[in-house]
């Protein structure tokens, strides 16, 4: 613990490294995996070719990725975008499916009635299927927010990857405690971002949570009176 | 007035409408009866173009609705379904608002009005700020119907509305349509399957066997007294015990009990006297043509 005071700032340093490095690949994966889910949802035989091709880059080792991109990219072997696209590339892979199920689960009465409304098909789409695809979005972007969070430490062989850096220095040294830290600060940030989604989740799909109850659960609580919440 | 004229329509290989030629009359409720294969949603949707007929016209006081794109056509036609087909994500109010909203009037107005139309379909303004999945599958058929009736439409097309809710708050929806109907004159268009809901409502009954083919069209009257043929007769159940009744012996006072061929009572006639008063029985006076639902098979 004493390490840790005495380290306050470099951890700190990292934890915030940390955070920009692994938010950035959730928010593209995220945008990115929006209009791909979109299209693989519109268009029956892309649906398949889509989701085997990421399927196939999400097999990469991250690490062979870290040293092929620059080559692709142009980029210096250390610069930290070749990390952002890396992780970028693996969070649209995860996301992607869970986009065509989001999409995918709205229910096909609702999307006819609003047609029947007079919605048309680019206002459907933003105002009543996007939205409505909310809650599968919600799931499947919390797996990928952790994921990222704890897959950008392996970016530390390469120089970035913010906390990643205390395992490889703790292992060099060796001093576990500085590994330690880093696991538990890891963990810590991949919480905060979780809450932030649950928090965002419930500010912007205020009716996805409330359902009436059901018949037994009534039931319960009338005959329970301070018992069952 | 709508009008098909010589309307197919083909899914692939199977036709689902053939040759289907029919005057829908303003301001009437026209009830579209028939099982599932008879084309019955379809030939509805193709007024509000969710369908193309694949040859044939379709007309609304003359004008082809072909020729009118099918967004604007569909936000001043309303439309009600089986599911209610509520936004999940919008409260009722929104929902409600929903129409007017896309066509440009103010947030404001359009809630005023949605909280008018509450009242109308009875439907207390408690409920506005609720989301539809919190709401009863009646209530939120009636929301569904406030929702038809937002943009002020001349023409509310209904495909089952009340087909998944109970038969005690269906029956109250019903009379909710005719209520309406008969305060804004809308011309309505009603789908369904079940024969007496159709017998309720309509002011014509278009009775629809496979592929959209008209076995009898005329008033619930006119088909009860005279069916076409067998079908429409074991349609309408005239061929069963439920709608031949007789004047049961045990009957006393005034009134006279009547038993289905069953042997079931299902109601009482007023006899003065002990005799039957025949004549002025008015044909409008729909209050009591859906008591013979009682064995609720319809």
């Amino acid at each position: 613990m004493t390490w840790l005071w005495n380290n306050l700032d470099l951890v700190l340093g990292l934890t915030a490294e940390h955070a920009r490095l692994s938010a950035l690949p959730i928010l593209v994966g995220f945008a990115a995996s929006l209009p791909l889910g979109w299209v693989a949802v519109r268009v029956p035989w892309l649906r398949g070719i889509l989701l085997t091709v990421f399927n196939l880059i999400y097999t990469i080792p991250a690490l062979a990725l870290f040293v092929v991109l620059p080559g692709i990219l142009g980029t210096k072997i250390l610069d930290e975008l070749n990390v952002v696209v890396a992780l970028s590339l693996y969070a649209t892979a995860m996301m992607l499916r869970g986009t065509v199920d989001g999409f995918a689960s709205v229910s096909g009465d609702v999307l006819q009635s609003a047609t029947a409304q007079g919605y048309s098909g680019t206002s459907r789409f933003w105002k009543v299927q996007l939205p409505l695809a909310g809650p599968v979005l919600l799931a499947n972007l919390r797996v990928v927010s952790v994921s990222t969070v704890s897959l950008l430490s392996v970016a530390a062989l390469i120089g970035s990857g913010g906390l990643g850096r205390l395992f490889t220095e703790g292992y060099n040294r060796p001093f576990i405690d500085e590994i330690v830290i880093g696991i538990v600060f890891t963990v810590l940030l991949a919480l905060l971002f979780d809450a932030i989604l649950v928090i965002l989740g419930r500010l912007l799909m205020p009716w996805s949570r409330r359902r009436p109850a059901s018949p037994r659960a009534s039931f319960l609580r009338s005959i329970l009176p301070g018992r069952v919440a | 007035m709508i009008e098909f004229t010589d309307v197919t329509k083909t899914f692939g290989d199977s036709y689902a409408v053939e040759h289907f030629s029919l005057q829908i009359p303003a301001r009437q409720v026209t009830v579209l009866v028939g099982s599932s294969g008879s084309g019955k949603t379809t030939l509805l949707r193709m007024i509000n173009r969710m369908v193309d007929p694949s040859s044939g016209t379709v007309e609304i006081d003359g004008e082809d609705v072909a020729a009118v794109a099918p967004v604007a056509l569909r936000r001043r036609i309303g439309y009600v379904m089986q599911s209610s087909g509520l936004l999940p994500h919008r409260r009722v109010v929104d929902n409600i608002a929903t129409v007017p909203r896309l066509t440009g009037v103010a947030k404001e107005k359009a809630r005023a009005r949605a909280l008018e139309l509450m009242d109308v379909v009875g439907l207390d303004r408690s409920f506005a700020l609720r989301f539809p999945g919190e709401l009863s599958g009646g209530q939120q058929q009636r929301v569904g119907v406030a929702r038809a009736l937002a943009a002020g439409p001349n023409i509310l097309l209904m495909d089952e509305p009340f087909g998944a809710v109970d038969p005690i708050v269906r029956a109250d929806l019903q009379q909710e349509v005719l209520r309406i109907q008969a305060e804004t004159e809308t011309t309505i268009v009603f789908v369904t399957h079940d024969i007496d809901e159709a017998f309720l409502l309509g002011d014509q009954v278009v009775i629809l066997a496979e592929r959209g083919r008209i076995v009898q069209q005329g008033t619930p009257e006119e088909i009860l007294a005279n069916p076409a043929d067998d079908f429409v007769a074991s349609f309408v159940g005239s061929d069963r015990g439920k709608r031949r009744l007789t004047v049961s012996a045990s009957g006393s006072g005034d009134d006279q009990v009547l038993v289905d061929a069953g042997g079931y009572p299902v109601g009482v006639i007023a006899a003065p006297g002990g005799k039957l008063a025949i004549g002025n029985a008015s044909p409008k006076s729909r209050s009591v043509s859906n008591k013979t639902d009682q064995a609720g098979d319809a």
